[in-house]
């Protein structure tokens, strides 16, 4: 592009008129979401310095949480995530070179995948509410196998703290996820009605990143909450 | 962000890969490794993450090297807020 100032290229309407080129532009979206994903890093980043300093205090009572959730379902739900992230990236391929169908199948395929995930993790929840693990009044884990090298009982304050940070930080989580959700039906629709081409995709692009991030939270909460310790008993 | 398209055989790779580390975290879980299974398990997620973010999220191919100073940055804070409060914590007598 010409560096006068009178010249006047043609363009589409997605180019705003304070962008030099389209490229400028999307550079621009890209970096304004990753600066937004180091925010939620942070965001997400108290809740893990929490985590972390309770699970140095109350080791046994974590290992005994971390126990009693189900590992099944858990392992279910990330390879769910694993797989809704391979859509999104298809996806964005499929917006780069314009395959408008293709797009809104990955789009729509993504957002079964994120729903089958909020339902998994509902089904999780809703065992643990009737197991009475849900912090609060009616809390009892007293039938939680104590691990072998633990001495004395379980504390049952320190084991509702572990519960606490589960509720959270996967409700923290699933928030993301319930967004992600609407993200992308906002983006499936505007890429049925055709919106985005190969030299505007930039929405689907920063969408994905977002939906990505959401996966890497959930590649680290899924050892921290489920794997604690998962050794034989004895 | 470059106009680079991947190949759709890597992103299935990386897929394919990605789900086996997912079965291999979990079943190194069930073995004893004493101290060893939450830093096999942390380190097999960052593995994950690390795949996630190159290529999903195309950080390889990206020409753009704010976008690398900021994640590198956002790496940093977090270690920061870990790091310092861990220093306190580990160090205090609390009894």
């Amino acid at each position: 592009m010409s560096d006068s100032p009178i010249a006047v290229e043609e363009h589409g309407p997605e180019l705003r008129h304070h962008f030099v080129d389209a490229e400028q532009q999307r550079d621009a979206a890209s970096l304004g979401m990753w600066l937004f994903l180091a925010t939620e890093i942070m965001f997400f980043g108290g809740m893990f310095c929490a985590y972390l300093i309770y699970r140095y205090w109350y080791y046994n009572e974590f290992a005994a949480g971390s126990r009693s959730i189900d590992i099944y379902l858990g392992t279910i739900n990330t390879a769910v995530l694993i797989c809704s992230s391979l859509t999104v990236a298809l996806g964005v391929r499929a917006a780069q070179m314009g395959k408008r169908k293709l797009l809104v199948t990955l789009l729509l395929i993504t957002i079964v995948f994120g729903l089958a995930f909020l339902g998994i993790k509902g089904v999780e929840w809703y065992q643990k509410f009737e197991e009475h693990h849900v912090p609060g009044n009616s809390f009892n884990a007293t039938d939680l196998e104590k691990p072998p090298y633990s001495h004395g009982e379980i504390d049952q304050r320190h084991e509702q703290i572990y519960f606490s940070l589960y509720f959270a930080m996967t409700g923290l989580h699933a928030l993301h996820m319930i967004i992600g959700v609407g993200i992308f039906i906002f983006l499936t629709y505007y890429a049925w009605k055709g919106r985005y081409s190969p030299k505007y995709y930039t929405p689907v692009e920063i969408g994905g990143l977002y939906w990505h991030f959401v996966d890497i939270v959930w590649i680290y909460l899924f050892p921290l909450l489920y794997l604690i310790d998962r050794k034989p008993l004895r | 962000m470059s106009e680079h398209i991947m190949s759709s055989k890597l992103y299935y790779t990386i897929w394919i890969a990605l789900l086996g580390l997912t079965v291999i975290t979990a079943a190194v879980s069930f073995v004893d490794l004493g101290p060893f299974n939450t830093i096999v398990a942390l380190v097999i997620a960052t593995i994950k993450a690390l795949l996630v973010v190159l290529f999903f999220m195309h950080v390889k191919y990206t020409s753009e090297k704010l976008t690398k100073i900021v994640i590198v940055s956002a790496i940093f804070w977090l270690f920061l807020l870990l790091a310092l409060s861990m220093a306190d914590y580990a160090t205090r007598l609390l009894s």
